[in-house]
Order: structure tokens, then C-alpha cells, then sequence
């Protein structure tokens, strides 16, 4: 039996506002980054149940390039990371202020 | 044989590009002798064109060679070509000849210059341009030609830059011919709007187009055009200054062929004045009217080449008058003979400066006859030419504008009669101070160095121009003798260019007879007294009024009026409009950017999750408008 694609799209949901809370509330920018991709296989997810729902191949093309970005995305996310932690130790996301001055 | 007429201005152009690329390679004299060579080269293919040119018949005396199109916008479809006729091929072959053996003076003369080579490059793009200006088969190759002469003139000019005055004396020949150069324009403008065309052979035979109204305006903008560059009233002040400029460059460019590019262009438009009696006139009484300043101010000038530039200004007024008169053979007769004769006292001059350590002031001359005989007998030979002592060539020349100038008004050859007597006089006193008398030079350093001078006459290289041009300047009447019809061979020559619009006149023989004599006389007087007041003294300071030595103080009215006004007007708008209005603006764009950045720069909290939270807010606002669009 299978499951009805509402649930997948329920639960994809689910992670999206999870990933949208995450990073809205959480601080530490190495969980906020982890939200960001939770947000963005959130999407994937959504890509793949239509792609299995409608039958139509091009949604699962998609999710190929979200991951391609998101591998990018985490390559630079984690570098800015790194440079962060290096200069302030145990540092938080509103440490980094800059812009405002 | 015609048909190698685009080699004419070729060569020069070719000297001019190996010059600019290479010059610094080949060095002094290597460049010299180049620039030099591709110049005699022109000049001998000019020879041959001439030839060519003779063979035909005389009503088929004009031949167009096409070069390449220049300009095919729309209706307008302009070419570069040559227009090979009679009128041209005279221009051509003494330009190129006159060219040929200052160019090679120039060797000599600027042999210890640091600057030799570029000097090199500027005359040969020189001649390029002119003879691209006399060769032009339309108004806009004749017009590039006369911008081209222009810039060179101005880079001439303001040769030794290092010096102020000879940089500003670049700046005024350079603003007082762009006066005339916007006169040029509008006449082209004015003839094409009409015409529809700019060759001079289809505008020649289009001339019912023009209504006679803009007729004489386009006489009178191209004679605008003409005066600015050939140093008419009021616009001569600044050939005086070109003086500024080396000797050969004034003998070159600011007397034998540049200034008389007007004259030419005068002369290649004669169908179009021959319609419009009204700018004839006007030129003719301008010309009179320059002859007559130019002659008088030349008359109370120190410095030996001042007095031949005024007269410059003063033989080009005689061409002007002969050209307003419709005497367009006598115009161009002049011309040549002015050219030779102008072109060897300015060499002349250029030899007596080298000479005496660039001294220029006549009066710390004197007695150079026995020092430097060859440039003493050559000079006297161009001075009993000017000053039209027979048979001397200005005799003939001078005698055929005066006569010509009767027929139109016996006033007009009052003026040319009383100037012509005064050109006898200031070359017989030039001539007196500089090679006859004391040797005042003796005994005192005119410049700070501290040996003692030896004039002597200059090597063979600036010697050998000063005979041809000496040969030339005495025989050159002989172009175009009155005695019989047979030997007036410039006329003829000329007929089939101005034959149709020349003035008719039949005097008897006992009036060209009388005529003859009256020239004569007045050029012999006034060389006589020249040479019996100036020979043992030089200090005769009533004879050299103030107003005068200023050129009647219309270099100082010009300057009054028009610099000083705009300077004055210049000061004024620096004050309040720039400083107030237009820095205000600027200000104000200023102020306005900083005060509304500090409003909004307040939206920048450098919080990650403040900007996290806007990107949400926002995503979702657009995701709520898109749902509601597919709703309704």
C-alpha cells in the first residue's frame, strides 16, 4: 500500500517552519546554517512527491540542482563559519554586526 | 602623366608617417634630408602633371582624379579627389617648389635644435595639408586642407613652446583663423542646402540654384573665411605674432603659400564673386584697406621680422584688391611673385639672425654687406622686387594690380599707389639698417654670451635657396609681360579657370605706357629715400610714430574689446553662477544623499536574524499576493 503524498507534503511542511523557526530564534550560526538546508530538503522533498504524484520526471531534475546549490551554499556557509570562529571565540550570529556601524 | 597626381600629396604624407614613426631613428640631418627629398620628389611629379596639364588643349584643361569616397550619408555623398587644372597645377608647383627649398634651408638652419626631427614632421604634414587645400575637388577636401594647414600653423608657430610668447602667439593665430573657419563652414552649409552638391565643377554649373541674395553671402563667408586666414583687416594681428615661430616657418607658412591660400580660394570661387558684385567690392576695399595698415605699420617696426610680416599683411591686401576687381590673373601673377621674393627676404632675415646670435632688432644691425655678401646681394634683389623697381618680377606683378584696381575706382589705386610707395620705403629702410651703415653690432654682446660675433654668410645648404629664390624673385615677371599678347603666357594659361569672369578692360598703349612709368617712378622714389634717410643713421625717431610700431593699435582694440570683455565676463560668472548655482546644485545633490542616508541607514541592524526575518516576512507577502491572484 502506499502512502498518500498529502502526508509527504504535511511533513515536508513540517521541516520548512522548522527550519524557518530555527533560524529566526536559534543564535549560533553553525545551527542556523543547518536550518537552511533543512529548509532546502524541505523543498526537495515537495519537488520529489509531486514528481511522483503527477508522474513527471523534471520535478526530481530540480531537486539534482537544489542539492548542487546547496552543496555550494554549505561550502561558503562553513567557510564564513571558520573565518568567524577564528576571529571570536564561541561567537553567536549577533556578534557579527558590522553593517550596523 | 596626369593620372600621377595622388602622388603629389602622397609623398609628403609618406615623409610626414616614416618621420613620426621612425624620426628619432634617422636623426639629425637624416630626417631633414627625408623630409626634404619626398618634397622635391612632389615637386618634380608636379613638374610632370604640369606638362602633362600643357599637352591638352586648353579647353580641356581640367582633369578629376577620384581618390576614395569619404562621406555617403543619406544624400550626401562626398569624395576626396583632385581637381587638376590650370589654377591647381600653378599653386601646386610653386608650393612645391618654394616647399622643396625651405625644406632644405631647414636643414641648415635648425641644425642645432633639439627638437630637428619633429620640426620635420610638422612641415611635411605641412605641405600635405596645403596641397591637399589647392588640390581639393570640393569645398569640404579644400576645407580639410585649410584645418590641417591651420593645426600646422599652430604647431609651428608655438615651436619653441618653452617660451610664453610663443605659445600664446600659437593660441591667437589658432582663435583669429577659426573666426574665419566658421565663416568657411557656414558658406559650405549654405552652398550645400542650395546646391545639393560641394564640387566645384557641379557647383560651377548649378549656379541659377543660388538666389543672388545668398549669393553674395556665400562671397562674402567664404571671404570671411579667406581674411582670417590670410591676415586681412581686422583679423591680421595675429601674422605679426606668428613671427614667434622659426624663420623658415615664417618664410614657408606665414608668407609664400599658407596666407595666400585665401587669395586661392577667392580665385576658385570666381564664377560665384564674378554673380555678386557687391562682395567683390567689399573685398577689394578690405584688401585696399589692408594694404595700406600693413604698409604703414611695416614702416615703424624694429624688429627685422616684424617688418616683413606687416608686409605680408600688405602684399596680401594688393592680392585681395586685385581679386575684388575681378583681375584674378593678377592676383595669382602676385601671388607667385610674391611668393619667391617674400619667401627669399624671410631667409634672408633667417641668415642675417643665425649670423648675429638671434639678435632681431634692425637697429643693433648694420653694415652686413661686407660680412655676408651673398644673403646682402639676395636680399637687395627681393627688395628692388618688392618694391617693384624694374624689371624686377614685383614690377610686373604689382604694375598689373594697380592698373586693374583704376579700372574699377581711381581711389582704389590711390590707396594702392601710396602703399606700394611705402613699400619701396620700409624695405629700402630694412635693407639700409641692416646691411649698410656702422657696424653697431660691434663692440656689445646682444645676447648673453660672451664671445665676440663673426657674421659670416651661412653654409652652402642655406645659401643655395637664397640664389634659386634670388633667380627666381628677379625673372619671375617674365611669366606674364603686357608688351604683346603673345607673352602674357599666365593669362592664357590661366583663361580656361577665370577667362570667363576677369575683368575687361582696354587701356590704350600710351595709358600702359604711362601706367608703367608712374610704377616705376613711385617704387624708385621710395626706395631711394629709404636708402638716402636710413643708410648712415639709425635713429630717426619721427619717422617711427607710435601708432605705428603698434599696427594702429588695432592688436590692442581687438584685445580690449573682445578678450578683456570676455575675461571680465569670465570672473564675473565664476563668482555667482559657478559658485553659487552650479557648485550649489552640486551641493545640494550632496547634502540631500548623506541626510536621507542617515534615515535609512537605520534599517541596517547587522543582526543575521533581523535580515532573516525580512526575508521571511517578505517571501511570504509575495507568496500571499501570488494565492490570492489565483484565487480571483
Amino acid at each position: 500500500m502506499s502512502i498518500a503524498p498529502s502526508w509527504y507534503l504535511t511533513l515536508a511542511a513540517m521541516l520548512f517552519s522548522i527550519g524557518v523557526i530555527g533560524l529566526l530564534i536559534r543564535r549560533n550560526v553553525l545551527v542556523m546554517l543547518m536550518c537552511v538546508e533543512l529548509m532546502l530538503n524541505a523543498a526537495n522533498l515537495t519537488f520529489v512527491t509531486y514528481s511522483r504524484a503527477l508522474n513527471d520526471i523534471s520535478g526530481q531534475a530540480a531537486v539534482f540542482f537544489v542539492l548542487v546549490v546547496a552543496a555550494a551554499e554549505v561550502v561558503v556557509g562553513l567557510g564564513i563559519i571558520v573565518a568567524i570562529f577564528r576571529r571570536k571565540t564561541g561567537a553567536t550570529a549577533d556578534d557579527v554586526h558590522l553593517l550596523k556601524d | 602623366m596626369l593620372d600621377l597626381v595622388f602622388l603629389i600629396p602622397l609623398l609628403p604624407l609618406a615623409g610626414f608617417a616614416i618621420l613620426v614613426l621612425f624620426g628619432r631613428k634617422l636623426g639629425n640631418p637624416l630626417a631633414g634630408w627625408l623630409a626634404s627629398t619626398m618634397v622635391l620628389a612632389s615637386f618634380g611629379i608636379a613638374i610632370a602633371v604640369f606638362t602633362g596639364l600643357f599637352q591638352r588643349q586648353p579647353d580641356n584643361r581640367s582633369y578629376t582624379q577620384h581618390f576614395f569616397e569619404w562621406l555617403n550619408v543619406g544624400h550626401l555623398h562626398i569624395g576626396v579627389g583632385a581637381l587638376v587644372d590650370p589654377l591647381s597645377m600653378t599653386m601646386v608647383a610653386f608650393i612645391t617648389g618654394v616647399s622643396a627649398l625651405i625644406h632644405f634651408y631647414s636643414i641648415g638652419y635648425m641644425e642645432h635644435d633639439k627638437d630637428f626631427t619633429k620640426f620635420f614632421v610638422y612641415l611635411n604634414l605641412f605641405v600635405f595639408s596645403m596641397l591637399m587645400l589647392v588640390l581639393g575637388d570640393n569645398l569640404l577636401v579644400t576645407f580639410f586642407g585649410w584645418e590641417g594647414v591651420g593645426v600646422c600653423s599652430y604647431f609651428l608657430i608655438s615651436f619653441w613652446f618653452e617660451r610664453p610668447s610663443a605659445a600664446s602667439a600659437g593660441k591667437k593665430a589658432m582663435i583669429y583663423n577659426r573666426i574665419g573657419d566658421g565663416g568657411f563652414l557656414l558658406a559650405i552649409f549654405l552652398v550645400y542646402s542650395r546646391v545639393g552638391s560641394l564640387s566645384y565643377t557641379y557647383i560651377f554649373s548649378h549656379l541659377n540654384r543660388i538666389s543672388p541674395t545668398d549669393m553674395t553671402a556665400v562671397g562674402l563667408l567664404l571671404f570671411l573665411a579667406a581674411a582670417g586666414k590670410s591676415a586681412q583687416t581686422p583679423l591680421f594681428p595675429w601674422l605679426a605674432d606668428a613671427m614667434e615661430g622659426p624663420t623658415p616657418v615664417s618664410a614657408l607658412i606665414h608668407a609664400a603659400t599658407m596666407v595666400t591660400a585665401g587669395v586661392y580660394l577667392m580665385c576658385r570661387i570666381n564664377p560665384i564673386l564674378h554673380l555678386t558684385p557687391d562682395a567683390a567690392h567689399v573685398v577689394a576695399w578690405v584688401g585696399a584697406a589692408t594694404a595700406f595698415l600693413g604698409a604703414t605699420s611695416a614702416c615703424a617696426q624694429q624688429d627685422i621680422k616684424k617688418i616683413l610680416a606687416y608686409s605680408t599683411v600688405s602684399q596680401l591686401g594688393f592680392m585681395f584688391m586685385a581679386v575684388g576687381v575681378g583681375a584674378y590673373v593678377a592676383a595669382i601673377f602676385l601671388m607667385l611673385t610674391h611668393a619667391f621674393y617674400k619667401a627669399l627676404l624671410f631667409l634672408g632675415a633667417g641668415s642675417v639672425i643665425h649670423a648675429m646670435d638671434d639678435e632681431q632688432d634692425v637697429k643693433k644691425m648694420g653694415g652686413l654687406a661686407k660680412v655676408m655678401p651673398i644673403t646682402a646681394v639676395t636680399f637687395a634683389v627681393a627688395w628692388l622686387s618688392i618694391a617693384g623697381v624694374p624689371p624686377f618680377s614685383g614690377f610686373w606683378s604689382k604694375g598689373d594690380v594697380l592698373q586693374n584696381s583704376w579700372a574699377l575706382s581711381p581711389g582704389l589705386w590711390a590707396i594702392g599707389a601710396f602703399s606700394a610707395l611705402l613699400t619701396a620705403y620700409y624695405m629700402g629702410r630694412e635693407f639700409s639698417l641692416v646691411f649698410l651703415g656702422e657696424s653697431r653690432w660691434k663692440g656689445q654682446n646682444t645676447t648673453a654670451k660672451s664671445h665676440e660675433l663673426h657674421p659670416h654668410d651661412p653654409r652652402f645648404v642655406m645659401k643655395f635657396p637664397l640664389v634659386v629664390l634670388a633667380f627666381a624673385a628677379a625673372f619671375a615677371g617674365f611669366l606674364n609681360l603686357p608688351f604683346h599678347p603673345d607673352f602674357v603666357f599666365l593669362e592664357k594659361w590661366l583663361n580656361p579657370v577665370v577667362g570667363a569672369s576677369l575683368l575687361n578692360h582696354n587701356f590704350s598703349i600710351g595709358a600702359e605706357w604711362a601706367f608703367a612709368l608712374v610704377d616705376a617712378a613711385i617704387a624708385i622714389v621710395g626706395a631711394s629715400v629709404a636708402w638716402s634717410l636710413w643708410k648712415s643713421r639709425s635713429d630717426r625717431e619721427n619717422l617711427e610714430p607710435g601708432l605705428l610700431q603698434k599696427a594702429w593699435g588695432l592688436d590692442n582694440a581687438i584685445d580690449r574689446l573682445f578678450a578683456k570683455t570676455s575675461e571680465r565676463l569670465a570672473v564675473l560668472l565664476a563668482g555667482s553662477v559657478d559658485l553659487k548655482v552650479i557648485d550649489g546644485a552640486v551641493n545640494l545633490i550632496g547634502k540631500l544623499t548623506v541626510s536621507s542616508g542617515k534615515i535609512f541607514r537605520k534599517v541596517q541592524t547587522g543582526y543575521v536574524r533581523m535580515y532573516a526575518l525580512f526575508f521571511t516576512a517578505a517571501s511570504i507577502a509575495v507568496l500571499a499576493y501570488l494565492m490570492t491572484r489565483v484565487a480571483s
